[in-house]
């Protein structure tokens, strides 16, 4: 049962005090986009075995959504961090690549990225 | 037979206002209105009579005598206008209820996975007890805990049957 | 001196007293034990070494060990709702006046019908379930499974509920020691001194693990580290807690035992500790293991440390006249403390070539045989061992000599006590030296911090001796022993058993390896070696060796099957602990929930929730109290708890684009005063939740959810708001329990409400869709006029605290207008009459709006809405999706809910292809006759249709399809 630390309230949880969201930084495909698009965004996930960010709410504290940088093998945490952002950030990536030197983020780092709107906003 | 480990017994005189606001920029204004410091992140603040109690990065909860209520809600109301911020009262949407005994932290730690002793002595602590939401803070004679209205008696039942006598949680 | 037993030794027993006797009974017989005592080692003191049948040959089974490894002696312990199975005798506390059974075994121990299986071991080889029971098919049902069912199991249920309570308790410690025995103890003094915080677990009611029996000065050295540790204030030590498994993240439950010892104390029985541990010592020590030779189940054939502890902690002898068999020097203890309690030691059988140790040297100059280079051939007696047979160990069991003997201590070596290691990922290495899988320290169980959050110490980490802190000496190495002799015969393989419990034998694993088995997890489960309570701690690596031996390969390529929790057997109790009883679950009450139920209401669940369903007057069912209730309020006026519904706060400068998105329908356009039904699909496009919405002012909306829906519907508000528009600044606050709610329903509902007085409820100053602020009998109120009964109706919320007041004081002003209170039953059948659609049952998860002839409450205008996207997809437009109707059955019977309507032809498995399917269904005391909802394809432009839903064992149903508005298709009466 892991424990995961809330970015907003620096509470450390354990997994019967917080609710699962699934994968992280899916970008939303509204009104407009292709089936494609649209089904990548609705249903295919990574589901890797090792790196993976993730979606968990407080839910039994603060309420806020946050995301978390884990191994899906090994459960190691490389860290948490505010869901208000497109991207894992810089600092979980140089932790995720400290434990796991070989990896590689497989998104490309934008300027639109780093406003602090959506990407549909 | 053993005494109880704790008194569990519910405080029905006092009332709560929800604010949401951004803290930063509101919460000097929310603080003045209510006559508490503001907290600061899982903490609280008291006067002995009102609690300020900090939920989530925008919202906190004041807890103070249910008659000081009205007042407090337009005074918030008042200060808070122009920005964004939402008051309610809610005094009615949870129940309160006092763990007090020396052995009051060994109620609470058969139904919640909180690590007490490493709450600050003013922190307010969410959590869980057993299957429902909670939140607990401490006064002088033990604990505090609040939860959703509709499961006073679940967690009436709960707390008392944790306190249950010579259940003590010291090695045998 | 007080006579316990004619076993019981007139000296010694360090766990016991001898001045407190105990009387108790077992397999209907009278005995007496002593406090101390273990259940085993009381019934063996009085001489009775057979305490069970196994399993499968239901053959005659005495006890093995001395522990938790216990396979033989699991007794049914207790009467009535206080009887648990398979409790092992070993473990278990004597308590004065407990009542004992053995198992497997009918009608008595003696003389089991079910031994009949014993003389057909050839027939009952591994997998003989697979192979014989698959053919021929009827024999199946007929003959195999009725047998299988009576005799499978292990032990009995209990019938009835468990009078015992449990608790649970969560811990946050620094160093969890699991293991109170010297290297235990060492590791929790040396951490205890580094400040940190550090609980021992200890499974058995004494800390000290094999060190008092085992070594000279042994009780000394313990006492010595319990005093260090008593006096850091940092270091708890905890007896008879044992660590049931290790989890992600140094999760550790832990179970212990607070009552077990005394039912009467009013105490919780046990309890389940849920420790988050920053680090875990596992201190768990080692087991040893059988050997496997001829007759190696016979009662009084024991682990030669098992015989040392009934000894040494009892006083108890397992035999007069034993014999020792070994092949590693730690057995010749056993004949040492033997010696010292005066019981006669025939001979010390050892495997190895020779045996020059100190032990060995020790025994000798007792006078003892010690014979090199030996096994055992066989044993004589069934129900007990009369005589040992000997053999050369290097031999095909040409037996040499016959040894009078009344108990075999046998000795495999030794195993570390590696389950909790292994349970989160610890892996482990094979030493050809020591001959035992031992921690790899290098590969242990990771934390969230990607480092070990166990370490192994002592004989768990393979250091059987502990040397440094027991100051034993130096041991001459074991030899692998895994078949005794080690040229046995078949004949011989099939009486050497490797899992007593499951009764699976070398010659078991053999069959399977030889017809293909190469995986040990496969293996394990084909011939069910090392399964059930077992979990691999007598057999795991004797068998396995067996195995790899058959396999021709070296036993660390063959591997462990996986250690799973729980390392022995948890009470079911311990994980229910509070939830049972009132407090099984948390049941949500209005405020008004006395009322209800000092008035008669059945309840019903909705979530967590219960509302009251209806309420039945004396002599009234269900059925007809629901009838009264809707004609009461069709023809006067009825009251409805409304309170559960859900009630969400949304404000904000943002909080009309926001709701905008959440809804289907256009809710930033309703003006303040207001109110709109709204709909809400997730992304996929499917309706998940309904309600109508209110706008309180300028920037707030208060939206109702249904009953279930509340905290999703928030959650899913909060999740938008902070995963996706962060930027739009709308705050939202569940308020539903903040509010009473009662739903004022019926023609004479303003009537009764102005009698309360306080507003002006006039269809003028307050229309249909509208709603208004104010008092109403002194207590402050928002009324709405929405309705879900298609009738005149308001609905009153005011603060919790007064909804009771509200509620009693309709009542009283509305006596004489027969002011009826009505449950969700009623609610369900008016909205029915009406043809609304209820969330959960005109929805199921692929239902979109669309289906419903909602369209109306989507709005064309807006560019997008959750949801919006996923509905434009082909097959949520295509027009061949079924579609709500009205369903009126022809024979006034009412349709099955679920029922499906049929259409020509079979789908491609054979089974008729459907049209359509009932969604709600009741019969209609307004209109006395049954209504239906349904779905159906093409149903809108179906009208007047008729069709089929077969029902089995029924006359197939006939509905025709109508307009889903049974009652006033006008909608004048709510209007009014």
């Amino acid at each position: 049962m892991l424990i995961l630390t809330c970015p907003y309230c620096g509470i450390s949880a354990e997994e019967t005090e917080l609710a699962p969201g699934g994968e992280a930084h899916l970008k939303r495909f509204g009104p407009g986009s292709s089936d494609a698009d649209f089904e990548s965004y609705l249903f295919a996930r990574k589901n890797p075995k090792g790196v993976h960010f993730e979606r968990w709410r407080h839910a039994y504290g603060c309420g806020k959504w946050f995301l978390a940088a884990r191994d899906t093998a090994t459960l190691q945490v490389f860290g948490t961090y505010k869901a208000q952002t497109p991207h894992p950030t810089p600092e979980i990536v140089a932790a995720v690549q400290a434990a796991r030197p070989g990896w590689q983020p497989d998104w490309i780092e934008t300027n639109a990225d780093t406003s602090a709107e959506s990407p549909k906003a | 037979m053993a005494e109880a480990l704790a008194k569990i017994s519910q405080v029905q005189d006092r009332g709560m206002i929800q604010i949401r606001a951004d803290l930063d920029r509101a919460g000097d204004a929310i603080a003045g209105a209510a006559g508490l410091a503001l907290p600061g992140q899982g903490r609280t603040t008291t006067d002995g009579s009102r609690l300020l109690g900090w939920m989530s990065p925008d919202e906190l909860l004041l807890v103070l005598p249910r008659a000081e209520t009205a007042e407090a809600l337009s005074a918030l109301t008042e200060a808070l206008a122009g920005e964004h911020a939402l008051v309610l009262d809610v005094s009615d949407m949870r129940a309160m209820f006092r763990i007090d005994g020396p052995k009051a932290a060994q109620v609470l730690m058969k139904l919640c996975p909180t690590d007490l002793a490493a709450m600050p002595p003013d922190g307010l602590r969410r959590t869980r007890a057993a299957q429902v939401a909670c939140g607990i803070w401490r006064d002088q004679a033990g604990y505090v805990l609040v939860g959703f209205r509709s499961v006073a008696d679940y967690l009436r039942g709960i707390l008392t049957g944790a306190a249950a006598p010579g259940t003590h949680l010291e090695p045998r | 001196m007080t006579q316990t037993g004619p076993f019981r030794l007139p000296r010694g027993g360090r766990l016991i007293d001898r001045a407190y006797q105990l009387p108790f009974r077992f397999d209907g017989r009278q005995m007496r034990g002593v406090v101390g005592d273990t259940l085993a080692s009381a019934i063996l003191a009085n001489g009775q070494i057979m305490m069970g049948r196994s399993f499968k040959y239901h053959r005659p089974r005495g006890p093995v060990a001395s522990g938790a490894e216990e396979p033989n002696a699991l007794l049914g312990l207790g009467e009535g709702g206080r009887f648990e199975p398979n409790q092992r005798a070993t473990t278990t506390a004597l308590v004065g006046g407990m009542v004992t059974a053995p198992q497997n075994c009918w009608p008595s121990l003696n003389a089991d019908v079910g031994a009949i299986n014993n003389w057909m071991y050839r027939f009952l080889p591994a997998g003989f379930y697979y192979k014989t029971f698959i053919h021929p098919r009827p024999f199946w049902k007929h003959v195999f499974e009725p047998i299988i069912r009576r005799s499978a199991g292990l032990g009995k249920a209990p019938t009835e509920a468990d009078p015992d309570r449990y608790e649970q308790a969560y811990a946050h410690v620094d160093v969890v020691v699991v293991g109170g025995g010297i290297a235990g103890l060492t590791a929790a003094r040396d951490a205890a001194k580094q400040g940190k915080s550090v609980w021992v677990i200890e499974q058995t009611p004494q800390f000290g693990g094999r060190t008092p029996t085992d070594h000279a000065d042994g009780q000394t050295r313990i006492d010595a580290l319990l005093a260090e540790l008593r006096a850091l204030p940092n270091a708890t030590l905890r007896r008879s807690t044992m660590a049931t498994g290790l989890y992600d993240h140094g999760y550790l439950l832990a179970r212990e035992a607070i009552a077990d010892h005394d039912p009467n104390a009013g105490l919780p029985r046990q309890r389940l500790w849920r420790i988050r541990a920053g680090h875990v010592v596992v201190a768990s020590g080692a087991l040893e293991r059988p050997l496997s030779f001829a007759g190696n189940d016979v009662p009084g054939v024991i682990l030669a440390s098992a015989v040392r502890d009934f000894i040494d902690l009892y006083g108890v002898a397992p035999g007069r006249k034993i014999v020792v068999v070994t092949n590693n020097d730690d057995a010749y203890r056993t004949a040492l403390v033997a010696l010292d309690a005066g019981l006669q030691v025939a001979a010390v059988i050892d495997a190895r070539a020779s045996a020059t140790g100190a032990l060995p040297e020790a025994v000798r100059a007792r006078g003892v045989r010690v014979l090199t280079g030996s096994a055992i051939a066989g044993i004589k007696g069934g129900k007990a061992v009369e005589g040992v047979k000997l053999c050369a160990h290097a031999g095909s069991g040409d037996v040499t000599e016959v040894i009078d003997a009344d108990c075999v201590a046998m000795s495999g070596g030794w195993s570390p006590v590696v389950h909790l290691w292994s349970h989160c990922g610890g892996k482990l290495n094979w030493s050809d030296a020591q001959a035992m899988f031992a921690p790899d320290p290098n590969r242990p169980p990771t934390g969230a911090d990607g480092r070990a959050m166990a370490s192994a110490v002592g004989a768990a980490a393979g250091d059987l001796l502990v040397a440094e802190a027991t100051g034993a000496g130096a041991e001459q190495a074991i030899l692998p022993v895994w078949v005794m002799p080690a040229n046995a015969t078949r004949k011989m393989k099939f009486k050497m058993w490797l899992d007593f419990q499951n009764d699976v034998k070398v010659s078991d694993v053999e069959l399977a390896a030889q017809e293909g088995y190469q995986s040990v997890e496969h293996t394990k489960r084909y011939t069910t070696l090392g399964m059930a309570t077992d979990q691999g701690k007598v057999s795991n690596i004797n068998g396995l060796a067996v195995l790899s031996n058959a396999l021709k390969q070296p036993i660390p390529q063959t591997g462990t099957t996986t250690f799973r929790p729980p390392y022995t057997p948890l009470t079911l109790g311990t994980i229910a602990a509070e939830a049972r009883g009132e407090v099984f679950q948390p049941l949500r009450k209005t405020p008004m929930h006395a009322w209800h139920e000092s008035h008669g209401a059945f309840f019903e669940p909705v979530g967590h929730w219960r509302r009251a369903y209806c309420y039945p007057k004396p002599g009234e069912s269900h059925g007809d109290a629901v009838a009264r209730e809707i004609r009461a309020v069709r023809a006067s006026v009825g009251t409805l708890d409304a309170s559960t519904l859900g009630k969400i706060i949304v404000k904000g400068p943002d909080a009309g684009k926001f709701l905008d998105m959440m809804y289907t329908g256009m809710m930033s356009s309703l003006p303040v005063g207001k109110c709109r039904y709204g709909l809400i699909c997730n992304e996929n496009g499917f309706l998940v939740d309904d309600g109508v919405a209110a706008r309180l002012s300028e920037d707030t909306w208060l939206v109702h959810t249904t009953t279930g829906g509340a905290d999703r519907m928030h959650a899913h508000m909060e999740d938008w708001l902070q995963c996706e528009w962060w930027d739009w600044k709308v705050y939202t606050a569940n308020v539903t329990e903040q509010w009473a709610q009662v739903a004022v329903v019926g023609p004479k509902a303003r009537v009764l409400l102005e009698r309360l007085g306080g507003m002006d409820l006039s269809a003028e100053a307050l229309p249909f869709m509208q709603w208004a602020e104010g008092e109403i009998a002194g207590i402050p109120a928002r009324v709405f006029r929405i309705s879900f009964s298609g009738e005149l109706s308001f609905e009153v919320a005011v603060p919790a605290n007064r909804g009771l007041e509200l509620w009693e004081k309709l009542h009283e002003a509305g006596r004489d207008l027969d002011v009826t209170p009505y449950g969700t039953e009623a609610m369900h059948v008016m909205r029915a009459e009406k043809g609304f659609i209820m969330i959960g049952d005109e929805t199921d998860g692929t239902v979109i709006p669309q289906d419903l002839g909602l369209g109306w409450a989507i709005s064309k205008k807006k560019t997008d809405y959750i949801g919006k996207r996923a509905q434009e997809r082909s097959h949520m437009t295509d027009p061949r999706r079924w579609k709500l109707v009205g369903l009126e059955s022809l024979d006034g019977r009412v349709l099955p809910d679920g029922a499906l309507a049929v259409a020509e032809g079979v789908n491609p498995n054979g089974q008729r292809k459907t049209q359509g399917r009932v969604t709600s269904t009741y019969m209609s005391p307004t209109l006395s006759k049954p209504i239906a909802m349904g779905i159906v394809l093409n149903g809108p432009d179906r009208m007047g249709e008729v069709l089929e839903f077969p029902v089995a064992g029924q006359e197939t149903y006939k509905a025709r399809i109508v307009d889903p508005v049974f009652y006033d298709k006008e909608g004048s009466r709510a209007n009014g």
